[in-house]
């Protein structure tokens, strides 16, 4: 590896002193600069303005110069409901199902997300054996990728798959779980929590080891019970690092895609389409493909997830000021 | 020739002025050492020199010629670091190759000056280790070592004994000594420790808030200093410094004592407020006198001093021969010797001494 | 032996919250590991061990045997019923309800059995079929060759462009600074997901729609990788910098002889995320390569997946091998990937 890379580095000496001798050392910070913001710029702020280029013209061309001005039609064909609580109501009911959809999947998602990944760090602060072998098997998730995570739930709850193996073997009623909607929606949410719970285990966990001994050890001093000491004292110092679990947890719930996707195609029907999906679809998936309606989609998504991601940034800057 | 010359060298951060024009000559084969208080700008003076830091105005000049636009490596010069900086992730051989290799220098001949500067420094046996594994004093020595075998025209040291324990360090006072005896190059050495530039310095440059106060021999820098600053700067323990005024040819304390001066030594105005200065052992307990109140005495054997208060609440310290019998808590009187004594205008702070006396 | 068993560090008796506390640990290992584990011993099943229902736990095979005068191996049965009942009996062929067997101890003798009255002698054993047919089947190795590429080049480069970046950023003074860190702190506000309409113009006007450079380039410049790069950067202290420069090195070999061997452990970080993000990316190669031979492994399995029938043998042999790898790494740099992305905030 090395060998390989030292001629490789020596080549682009030549250049580079040149360039240092004619922009002197202080512009050169510009030069190693250069190929980042080229990417940057390319790929993420030249598709920020693009993005509303799209959304704010109609026709299934890609190329903007055949794409006809439309106003802000995208948007009110998206926003166009008698009743934004009832998806039938609305002229793209699929969007608002899927915005249904990922509002109830964040809900539960976070919800068991927290509470499993703050149960589990608070067991695995405890003084155990083989802690380090427990806190890799909850993390070990985290590392496969979503289409493996998806493959190998699917293989568990498949019609004759090993769950209704079991439920049979106890005298149980089976299900055909990836045809029912309300199943195949719950068991995205679990598959979800299974995947990524490990994570935020590490963060809860390093937090918690965060606090210092003598705060506990003062609290032992003053007799009071263990709950009493988790109520008061490993509550109140975790918040920070709970804030932080909760507005990550968040912004990345918006965004799932990949292990439902990969896990039930949006099926049975549109039960477990979510927002993101319904972009892909329209944009790249869908015949014809209506990439104005999936931008303006993706502008109300990132309006979202801006708002977010300011008040993680917000918080994590002042935990690390405070 | 490998002089140093600065011409009104300034250097501004923004509106803030850190070098306030100094000017200044540094000999071929001096060892000269900038000496000041910390922020006065002392290492940033050295960084110039060297290159790393753009001078704002003014000339760097080395062997004659101005080098104000040349890089860090084109002036010819090497640097001791105060943090040493040696690549950690290098061995001490490669340490002191990286910059012969930079030079395109011949392998036979890296490998030659490598081994002849790590005989000079007694640092062959350390070469194929890594800097995390030396000690701070192997690790100065590898520091020098890597100035020394780019065979510079100008060396210089920013403060790089300040890391080492008290005991290495007057060794590697008396090692950088006498490589310059050896080398008889240029060098330039930076410190806050009055006591380095004295032992080791021929010329010392005392700065203050981005000023030269003085430039000069060391000695003549201690029994002639230009003003307040550099009079208490250079010396240990620091002199003593009386408020008083002039009366009738002689010095009226605010303590009350007049003390009589070497007539025509000084200018001195009828009137005016003076500083006189004198060194704790230019002082000597007697019959009446100055008096003082001791407050701490320490004997250290030798010699003791005496710490105490004048009656206008002056702090005092007092050197003695010997084992004084003086306790804490009393009085007592000090006789001044007039010839040690300094006169320094109190509003300006510079010498009265009259040049030529 | 119920002393050990019942003594904590601390040396006195479980409390009762220990044994809930293992219990539950216990449980989490269960269903963490048991469902991976689980795919993993059905793809050595037969395909047809695989249609059995009730699963069984283990991978059976039948016992196969090589008979005098045949070619193949043929599969043992026990004889249950009849005058051959309790033998060995090696199937040659099977004609309606009758199989034609012989005894492996007298192969030119054949005897007919019932159909219902011979029943599979098997033993525990790893069948690979299912991963000799994937290669057979599927261009298996193109998928894993166009993964690997991408995954290998994508995280050089990232490393290379962004350690490049992030020098600047944490050892240089120039105007302009604190803009370029705004710009990068906003391109973490910006994932991928929702700039995918125009970014699949920009590609395709690259010509690199369809071409695994599509995967490859347009996330190399990762904001989380700027951002830890450049706070370790900043922890190297600027007068080795300094003494590089007396020694005349030029700010490039500043950068590959000096900055980047002390940043080894924090590119090292960015390396392992860099390579799971790409290895287990989804959604863009999903939109950027459409023909099957420039499929990542991620995009071939999704694409196993059928509305109503799955070839779940080859879809399993598949999934283990793209799993290995990561697997394999995580065994080894489990601590560095832990606190990697611990740090990171994940991405």
């Amino acid at each position: 590896m090395l060998s390989l890379i030292t001629p490789l580095m020596q080549i682009i000496e030549w250049p580079m002193r040149a360039l240092q001798r004619i922009l002197g050392p202080r512009k050169l910070a510009w030069v190693f600069l250069l190929p980042n913001l080229f990417l940057f710029g390319f790929f993420t702020f030249l598709p920020v303005i693009l993005n509303f280029f799209y959304a704010t013209t109609g026709s299934d061309h890609i190329l903007l110069e055949d794409r006809p001005y439309v106003g802000m039609r995208n948007f009110d064909e998206l926003m166009n409901c008698t009743s934004y609580l009832d998806p039938n109501s609305c002229q793209i009911d699929l969007f608002w199902r899927a915005v249904h959809n990922t509002l109830w999947f964040i809900v539960l998602q976070v919800g068991f997300m927290v509470f499993f990944s703050m149960t589990t760090a608070l067991i695995l602060n405890r003084k155990i054996r083989a802690r380090g072998f427990f806190r890799a098997v909850f993390f070990f998730p985290v590392l496969l990728s979503p289409v493996v995570v998806a493959l190998v739930w699917k293989w568990i709850l498949q019609d004759q798959g090993a769950l209704n193996a079991v439920l049979d073997h106890f005298g149980l009623q089976t299900v055909n779980w990836m045809l029912s909607p309300t199943w195949a929606f719950a068991w995205s949410v679990f598959i979800s929590v299974w995947f990524h719970m490990g994570f935020y285990t590490l963060i809860l966990l390093a937090g918690l080891q965060s606090i210092p001994r003598d705060v506990y050890e003062a609290a032992a001093m003053d007799a009071a019970s263990p709950w009493r000491v988790f109520r008061k004292i490993t509550l109140p110092l975790l918040m920070p690092t709970m804030v932080v679990v909760l507005v990550l947890s968040l912004i990345k719930g918006v965004q799932t895609f990949d292990e439902v996707y990969a896990f039930t195609g949006g099926g049975p029907g549109s039960a477990t389409t979510l927002v993101i999906q319904f972009i892909y679809q329209n944009g790249f998936a869908g015949a014809p493909r209506l990439f104005g309606l999936a931008s303006a989609a993706s502008i109300l998504v990132a309006i979202v997830l801006i708002a977010l991601t300011a008040v993680q940034l917000w918080i994590t800057r002042r935990n690390a000021n405070g | 020739m490998s002089d140093l010359e600065l011409r009104g060298v300034t250097k501004a951060y923004g509106n803030v002025e850190v070098i306030k024009g100094i000017d200044l000559k540094v000999e071929d084969g001096d060892f000269c050492v900038f000496v000041g208080p910390s922020g006065c700008g002392k290492s940033t003076l050295l960084r110039m020199i060297s290159g790393l830091e753009p001078i704002s105005g003014g000339d760097v000049c080395i062997g004659g010629d101005v080098v104000n636009d040349l890089g860090p490596a084109d002036r010819g010069l090497a640097m001791v670091f105060q943090s040493y900086a040696l690549y950690p992730h290098m061995t001490v051989r490669q340490n002191l190759s990286f910059g012969l290799e930079n030079l395109r220098a011949s392998k036979a001949e890296i490998t030659e000056r490598v081994t002849a500067t790590a005989q000079m420094l007694q640092i062959e046996m350390l070469l194929d280790r890594r800097p995390k594994d030396l000690s701070g004093g192997q690790r100065q020595r590898v520091a020098i070592g890597r100035a020394v075998v780019r065979e510079p025209q100008i060396f210089l040291f920013d403060e790089p004994l300040s890391n080492l324990d008290a005991e290495l360090r007057v060794e590697m006072r008396g090692e950088i000594s006498r490589l310059h005896r050896r080398l008889n190059n240029t060098m330039i050495y930076v410190t806050h420790d009055q006591v380095e530039a004295m032992t080791m310095a021929d010329k010392i440059a005392v700065l203050r808030d981005g000023r030269l106060e003085q430039f000069g021999r060391p000695l003549d820098l201690y029994n002639t200093p230009d003003n307040i600053f550099v009079a208490g700067f250079i010396g240990s323990p620091k002199m003593n410094f009386f408020p008083g005024r002039v009366e009738a040819g002689g010095l009226r304390l605010e303590t009350g004592t007049v003390v009589a001066l070497p007539p025509g030594k000084f200018m001195l105005n009828e009137g005016e407020q003076v500083t006189l200065g004198i060194r704790p052992n230019g002082m000597q307990p007697a019959e009446t006198g100055l008096p003082l109140t001791v407050s701490g005495v320490e004997r250290l054997g030798g010699e003791s001093y005496l710490y105490g208060t004048a009656s206008d609440g002056t702090a005092v310290t007092v050197h003695c021969a010997g084992q004084t019998k003086i306790e804490p808590g009393t009085q007592i009187a000090l006789t001044l010797e007039t010839g040690e004594a300094h006169v320094f205008s109190t509003q300006s702070g510079q010498s009265l001494l009259r040049k030529g006396a | 032996m119920t002393a050990f068993l019942t003594r904590t560090r601390g040396r006195k008796r479980l409390h009762w919250t220990d044994w809930m506390a293992y219990a539950y640990l216990t449980l989490g290992v269960l269903l963490m590991f048991g469902p991976v584990l689980w795919l993993v011993l059905s793809s050595f099943k037969t395909e047809r061990e695989l249609q059995n229902y009730p699963p069984r736990l283990l991978p059976y095979v039948q016992k196969m045997e090589t008979v005098p005068g045949y070619d193949k191996p043929l599969p043992i049965y026990k004889v249950t019923a009849g005058p051959l009942a309790g033998q060995e009996v090696a199937q040659i062929r099977r004609i309606g309800l009758i199989s034609q067997v012989v005894k492996p101890s007298d192969p030119k003798t054949v005897l007919k059995v019932p159909f219902k009255d011979r029943k599979a002698v098997e033993h525990v054993a790893l069948a690979t079929s299912n991963y000799s047919k994937l290669f057979e089947r599927f261009n298996f190795f193109r998928f894993f060759y166009n993964s690997t590429f991408i995954t290998v080049m994508a995280t050089l480069i990232t490393l290379l462009v962004n350690s490049m970046a992030a020098f600047a950023l944490s050892k240089y003074q120039f105007r302009g600074r604190g803009l370029v860190m705004a710009l990068i702190i906003g391109t973490l506000m910006i994932p991928p997901t929702v700039v995918l309409v125009p970014l699949f113009l920009i590609v395709r006007d690259f010509g690199m729609i369809d071409s695994l450079w599509g995967v490859i380039i347009p996330g190399a410049a990762t904001p989380t990788g700027v951002f830890l790069l450049r706070q370790y950067m900043l922890t190297i202290p600027d007068e080795i910098l300094d003494a590089a420069r007396m020694d005349k090195a030029s700010e490039w070999k500043i950068y590959w002889r000096i900055i980047l061997p002390l940043s080894a452990p924090a590119i090292a970080v960015l390396a392992i995320l860099s390579i799971m993000w790409r290895w287990n990316d989804f959604l863009w190669p999903l939109i950027a390569l459409q023909k099957q031979e420039n499929f990542t492994l991620q995009l071939a399995l999704n694409s196993f997946r059928g509305e109503f029938t799955t070839d779940w043998a080859s879809l399993l042999a598949m999934t283990v091998l793209t799993l290995v790898p990561i697997v394999v790494v995580f065994a080894f740099l489990q601590k560095y990937i832990a606190t990697g992305i611990a740090s990171t905030g994940g991405k």
